[in-house]
């Protein structure tokens, strides 16, 4: 379905795809999502045999500057220590792509896009969407970009979840899936802490019922209290101890309610930084998206029945010792589904204590495990060492 | 193939149907997964306890899963594997009769190796020293060691007898020399295999 047509501002290294009215999205809710723009962004070169693309798919608050400065935070992108030429992810080797997910705020059709019916923005309504939606519209840019397999699909949190996702939904697409601290479902406690984002944002006076950009404000307040407790599930006990304990901000304490101790400056740091880059409607939105995803829940209730079809493609199930909110136990579920199913599939549980945010940071084993999968899947693909 | 190949190893290969779908329980590093993908095209799966194990078979292209043959083998599913292995590992497992009934649900056949407590060695060794015994097949101390459910020839076919399995084939291994297809009723056989390696089957 290449259509030139439908190309249009895209550069060498990604751009912004944007699909005609005629290519709508359609919705597991029933509702269709049209026009449809995805804004991506590529690193490597596709070689001639198109077999060496590899789709990463970013978390909740990710985007798809993968690894190259982010445009309004000036900061390196979010896997940038494991995306590069000669990194674990290497692309002298592979084709990276990564594009934002639907309903983000990156330049993906989301909730601040111009609605057609009313040339405003959606807000509140913006279609609600889930991780088979935004994996639908990935599949679009993939086909729209030529190519028909992806030698890996691979992400982490959300991002693992739309990877089994795919493998769920185009196990002849997918020749290797990496799954990196997720679940197969969301659980009551990570709706739970969702929950109270939600109604942090909503309970904000400048949400105004999600119409928040036609008033000329943001619902500044609510977003960051959502994201500093989103935050700590982010993190450990053990990672928030050995980073802060009961260390103060200054000499003694103020007697009231400042920032005494040096972690409360840390999590009004990461809720004030946040919501400089991120739209509160797009968190209440992708929080849904998770909240809603059940992937034995869509077969039946049974989960080896999602990956039936994905039997020849390469598993990798990857988990944090001291992830609690996707912990071990789900990936679990996802590899004894895939035994199950009698798919090729291989896990490893590795020991940190730097909770579920482990695959944003420095964590040997993990590069280790990911180029060992990474260069014996890339021979049996026959995807040669380096692009001539 | 090179002489540093183990001997049960070599036997293994020997055993193994080209092309089989094979699981390696307690598979280590990934040497014998590797051996029989080379040598005999098998498709394998392997299930390991430890991470950086895991993580050096996912190195050499094999599907291998962090796991433990106690509490994992209940999740595959009956008949998915032509062999399952199990390698000088069932006196480690709590529960060695329900692991051998498993590996004979999820695999037309088993091969599986243990190391025999009535073996010469075992007996002169406990006799002359009065102690736990310590020998080549079993170096370790008594309070270091993994073995839990250790066993003699005898026992363990005794427990094939009763899980109504089959000993398709069975040899000795000894040090470093060949494998010896024997007998398991043999009369001395109690006293002269010091790990029986044995091709079990539902009866």
């Amino acid at each position: 379905m290449t259509t030139a047509a439908a190309k249009s501002a895209e550069t060498e290294d990604g751009g912004t795809w944007r699909f005609p009215a005629s290519q709508a999205l359609r919705l597991e809710s029933g509702a269709t999502l049209a026009p449809l723009e995805i804004a991506y962004k590529t690193y490597g070169a596709l070689d001639a045999a198109k077999s060496n693309a590899v789709l990463v798919c970013h978390a909740l608050t990710g985007d798809q500057h993968l690894a190259s400065t982010h445009p309004m935070t000036g900061k390196p992108g979010w896997w940038d220590r494991f995306v590069g030429p000669g990194k674990p992810l290497d692309t002298d080797r592979y084709f990276v792509i990564c594009s934002n997910v639907i309903g983000g705020c990156m330049g993906s059709t989301g909730p601040a896009s111009t609605n057609p019916q009313t040339g405003e923005p959606y807000g509140l309504a913006f279609p609600v969407i889930t991780i088979g939606d935004m994996v639908r519209a990935q599949a679009m840019l993939i086909d729209a970009l030529g190519i028909d397999t992806l030698f890996a699909v691979i992400g982490g949190s959300m991002g693992g979840m739309q990877v089994l996702q795919w493998a769920a939904d185009y196990p002849e697409k997918v020749f290797s899936a990496i799954c990196i601290a997720a679940a197969p479902r969301h659980s009551a406690q990570n709706i739970a802490f969702h929950e109270v984002g939600r109604q942090a944002i909503m309970a904000d006076p400048d949400w105004r019922g999600g119409a928040y950009e036609l008033a000329g404000v943001r619902p500044e307040k609510g977003l960051a209290v959502a994201r500093m407790a989103a935050h700590i599930t982010y993190l450990s006990e053990a990672a928030l101890q050995r980073k802060f304990g009961r260390e103060l901000q200054r000499d003694g304490l103020s007697w009231g309610f400042d920032a005494d101790f040096q972690v409360e400056s840390y999590l009004r740091h990461q809720g004030a930084s946040f919501v400089d880059r991120f739209d509160a409607n797009s968190y209440l939105y992708i929080t849904r998206a998770l909240d809603y995803f059940d992937l034995a829940g869509q077969h039946g209730g049974v989960l080896a029945q999602a990956f039936q079809k994905a039997r020849k493609v390469r598993f990798c199930v990857l988990s944090f010792s001291s992830d609690w909110l996707y912990p071990t136990p789900e990936s679990r579920d996802i590899v004894r589904a895939l035994n199950a199913a009698g798919a090729r599939a291989s896990f490893v549980e590795i020991e940190t204590d730097k909770g579920h945010d482990a695959f944003f940071l420095d964590e040997p084993q993990l590069d280790a495990t990911l180029k060992g999968f990474f260069s014996s899947t890339a021979q049996a693909r026959g995807i040669s060492r380096g692009l001539a | 193939m090179t002489t540093t190949v183990r001997e049960d190893f070599r036997e293994i290969l020997r055993l193994v149907k080209p092309g089989a779908r094979v699981l390696d329980v307690g598979c280590e590093d990934g040497e014998l997964l590797e051996l029989l993908t080379r040598e005999k095209g098998v498709d394998g799966q392997g299930l390991e306890l430890s991470p950086v194990n895991v993580s050096a078979c996912l190195a050499k292209g094999l599907a291998v899963v962090q796991g433990d043959g106690d509490r994992d083998l209940d999740y595959f599913p009956t008949r998915a594997f032509d062999y399952a292995v199990l390698s000088k590992t069932l006196q480690q497992m709590r529960e060695p009769k329900h692991v051998l009934s498993e590996l004979l649900r999820i695999a037309d056949q088993a091969i599986v190796s243990v190391p025999n407590f009535a073996h010469w060695r075992m007996r002169v060794s406990l006799m002359t020293r009065g102690r736990m015994p310590e020998t080549r097949a079993l170096p370790d101390p008594w309070w270091a060691t993994a073995n839990i459910h250790l066993c003699t020839l005898k026992d363990f076919t005794d427990l094939c007898r009763d899980l109504g399995l089959k000993i398709d084939a069975c040899a000795a291994l000894s040090g470093g020399k060949s494998a010896r297809p024997f007998d398991p009723a043999g009369i001395l056989e109690n006293w002269r295999a010091e790990t029986a390696l044995f091709l079990l089957s539902r009866a």
